[in-house]
């Protein structure tokens, strides 16, 4: 008889995140008592008491796998993934923050001093004759505060250290974590160091739920409100931007199940480095205009194109940040 | 000899939080910082989008609360374009509202704050967890409370769309309709919900009100805060979550003000601290009088304790008799013991339960005009909703075309950051004493002062062994570890 197998080590971990990721965790619901019989949380801020300097004194790759979930926003983010880093045999990207820099990411059109007069100066309930703003070090009548610097930009988890494996996801599906963790523990054989896992291989539209025709023309644009969806067919044949064709599958088509349709949380297709331009190629293909100019009056419908097809990925794609 | 500790609880609200306690030379506590250290800034890059996009945007502030911003975001963008709701599309966001409330106060209640009442503020920290409280109640209870969150969550992504970030809202309206069998199921769900809330404050009438030290600890010792109490109340000053005025009563349970969303300006204002990335709010009117309680204070107070301080009762018929049971069991109105905070949730608990059993027997909920005609675009819009951990403001600013060009936020917890800070300073006041040696259970009375609030800093300890980890050092004048005492 084979011996048990030891149960894995894992750690969950959150940068600059909403808390999502980690609410994914919780929502395998009553499997969680299988999840607890198969891994021991070994770290897991949000449940456990292991503190930093805990983490410091643990061997390198001591954890078998750790869900780094969040962005890079500030130096406490990029010390503890670089830290994380060196303790675990696996470094995971866990949900689109980690992935491609996130929701969060699109604090990369603006910069650390604009966001800070916006939040401390300008906003409307803000009192702050003196223009105070966070400092990193203060020095107040008892002692030093300390807080970590906030960054001029937001960065994902591969631009900081190295990441074995990425789970895309807004956050991702809890029943792909579950796939994903018994392959990890049953040994299977992982995919190439670098592969997106818990997902499919195809784009959104492959497998859409909505009707759609083989021959997409489109003559306008519109925004949501502008028409009425009609529940059944393709966003984009009606008219309405949807991602679907730049978006890896895998999500469980819960926005469109929603009747909204896809931002692009699950990432680029397979092979595709910038959602951005792959989308922009999926347009140019639909749009039924032959003159320049009709067609760049139909693309002027599209209002903030880059907020939208960068909605999930500004910090990884070409654009990155504003100058 | 000045000695500091510092408690790290690694945990979140835009990330992480942190508590640096001074001692003096006699070893008393001196001072307390309470400092946020973290921000991302959704003010800012929520500026150039569609403001109809923002609802789905701001609901990734929260992973925990998705659903009261994606609410008071759709408010906001109706009054952007002009319109209210259709009565069908109305009741179909309270619905899913409800839903999202006893989702959230049940994992609140069971995962962070029964720990400590359940097994006691003293039992070993290895129990101290929702784990234990399932052993100590019963394993066939810890199931029907993960069930409960789950059936209630299933309601949310019926009606959401997506399980935890919720595509609902539209200008004037919601998505999708409910079929007449999705809505059976529905008061299925209702009814249970209703049976489980009063289970939970049986529950809490046994173990809790029922144990003389617990009530000493929920009506004394250092967890009363005297402060100004607000919350969002309907036409006859009841408790509402989704819709209603904002009414504040001071310390002693007067009206002070009760305000329309819209003029929310005029009456909540924020201060800014160099030491922490959150900002303070205050009453406006009164003033930032720094960290003080008492009927002077600027300070107040966004919990569901200080919501039915502020209102005159429950609007259901089930949670109005569980409200007077309280003030007739805490003998006074205002209440002003934290740790009550968790009755009042309780209630609220159950509040949200038969107002979701309502809703699903309303004859309208499965109503099939979904969506309102737009008026002109405005430029601007206020929402407002009561979260699960405080009154939830969103203030949209757009140009002629509906593109966002000003954003203004003022979220739950941050509402109590001052009230919080001041909560921490009182309990280790009376708990950390010259000579006395530190201990895990000191550790804990202390953390039990912000738990009440519920603070979205644990929002991630809605989770399974929910307890916030800490570790406490105490140096000496040359910063030399004197004494450290870990969770463990």
């Amino acid at each position: 008889m084979e011996a048990p197998k030891p149960k894995l080590k894992l750690a969950v971990y959150w940068g600059a995140a909403c808390g999502g990721c980690c609410v994914s965790v919780l929502d395998v619901h009553e499997k969680l008592f299988d999840v607890v019989a198969s891994a021991d949380f070994e770290f897991w801020p949000i449940a456990m008491d292991i503190k930093y300097k805990d983490i410091e004194e643990m061997a390198d790759d001591h954890l078998d796998i750790t869900l780094f979930n969040g962005a890079i926003r500030n130096s406490e983010n990029e010390h503890m993934a670089k830290l994380l880093r060196k303790k675990s045999r696996l470094l995971v990207a866990y949900g689109s923050c980690s992935h491609l820099g996130g929701i969060p990411g699109l604090a990369n059109f603006s910069n650390r001093d604009e966001i800070f007069r916006r939040v401390y100066e300008e906003s409307e309930s803000t009192v702050n004759p003196e223009k105070t703003r966070p400092l990193s070090e203060f020095s107040v009548r008892e002692g030093l505060l300390e807080i970590p610097e906030f960054y001029n930009d937001v960065r994902s988890l591969s631009q900081v250290t190295d990441v074995d494996y990425y789970i895309p996801g807004c956050p991702p599906q809890t029943d792909r974590l579950l796939e994903v963790f018994s392959a990890i523990a049953g040994g299977s054989g992982l995919p190439p160091k670098g592969s997106v896992i818990g997902a499919g291989k195809r784009a959104q539209c492959d497998e859409c739920v909505r009707k759609k025709t083989e021959n997409k023309k489109i003559k306008k644009f519109y925004r949501p409100w502008e028409i009425t969806d009609d529940g059944e067919s393709c966003f984009l044949e009606q008219g309405v931007i949807c991602m679907g064709p730049a978006t890896r599958e895998g999500c469980g088509y819960r926005c469109i199940k929603g009747n909204a349709p896809c931002r692009g949380c699950y990432g680029p297709t397979p092979g595709v480095t910038d959602p951005g331009t792959k989308m922009m190629s999926a347009i140019a293909s639909i749009i039924d205009e032959k003159e320049p100019d009709d067609i760049s009056r139909v693309v002027d419908d599209i209002v903030d194109p880059a907020g939208l097809f960068y909605r999930f990925s500004l910090p990884v794609s070409l654009i990155r940040r504003k100058l | 000899m000045t000695r500091r500790i510092t408690i790290d609880p690694i945990t979140r609200l835009e990330g992480h939080g942190k508590i640096e306690i001074f001692l003096d030379e006699d070893g008393e506590v001196d001072n307390v910082y309470f400092q946020v250290p973290e921000l991302r800034g959704f003010e800012k890059f929520c500026e150039g989008r569609p403001v109809e996009e923002l609802p789905s945007i701001v609901a990734k502030i929260c992973g925990v609360c998705p659903g009261c911003h994606h609410m008071a975001s759709g408010k906001a963008v109706d009054a952007v374009f002009g319109v209210e709701p259709t009565p069908t599309a109305k009741k179909l966001r309270e619905l899913f509202y409800m839903a999202h409330f006893v989702h959230s106060h049940t994992a609140h209640f069971y995962a962070l704050a029964a720990p400590d009442f359940v097994l006691g503020p003293d039992a070993p920290a290895s129990k101290r967890n929702i784990l234990g409280v399932i052993e100590k109640v019963g394993k066939e209870i810890g199931t029907e409370v993960i069930r409960q969150r789950r059936l209630a969550q299933e309601i949310q992504a019926l009606l959401g769309g997506h399980q935890t970030f919720v595509v609902m809202n539209v200008p004037g309206g919601v998505r999708r309709g409910l079929t007449v069998r999705e809505r059976d199921d529905i008061v299925e769900k209702a009814k249970g919900f209703v049976k489980f809330a009063q289970f939970s404050l049986d529950l809490f009438q046994n173990v809790v009100l029922g144990n003389k030290d617990y009530t000493d600890i929920i009506l004394n010792g250092p967890y009363s805060l005297k402060l100004h109490s607000m919350g969002l109340v309907d036409e006859n000053n009841k408790v509402n979550f989704y819709d209603g005025k904002v009414r504040v009563v001071d310390t002693e349970g007067k009206e002070l003000y009760k305000y329309s969303p819209v003029d929310y300006l005029d009456y909540v204002a924020e201060h800014v601290e160099p030491w922490t990335y959150l900002k303070f709010p205050y009453l406006k009117k009164i003033g930032w009088k720094g960290f003080t309680e008492g009927q002077t204070s600027g300070v107040y107070q966004a919990t569901p304790l200080s919501r039915l301080n502020a209102s005159d009762g429950m609007a259901t018929p089930l949670a109005q008799k569980e409200y007077e049971r309280m003030y007739s069991v805490l003998g006074t109105k205002p209440v002003h013991a934290t740790l009550a905070m968790h009755w009042a949730r309780l209630i609220e608990l159950l509040y949200s339960a038969e107002r979701c059993l309502e809703l699903a027997w309303d004859n309208e909920i499965t109503g099939k005009e979904l969506q309102a005609q737009l008026g002109r675009i405005t430029g601007e819009g206020v929402g407002i909703v009561e979260a699960q951990r405080g009154t939830l403001t969103h203030h949209y600013f757009t140009d002629s075309r509906g593109i966002v060009t000003r954003v203004n936020l003022i979220v739950g917890t941050t509402n109590n950051h001052a009230a919080i800070s001041m909560s921490i300073k009182k309990a280790a006041k009376g708990l950390i004493r010259k000579g006395a040696e530190v201990t895990q259970g000191t550790l804990n009375m202390i953390e039990m002062a912000f738990r009440a609030y519920d603070p979205c800093f644990s929002c991630a300890t809605h989770s399974l062994p929910g307890q916030m980890p800490m570790v406490l050092e105490v140096r000496d004048a040359n910063g030399e570890l004197a004494q450290r005492v870990v969770r463990s």
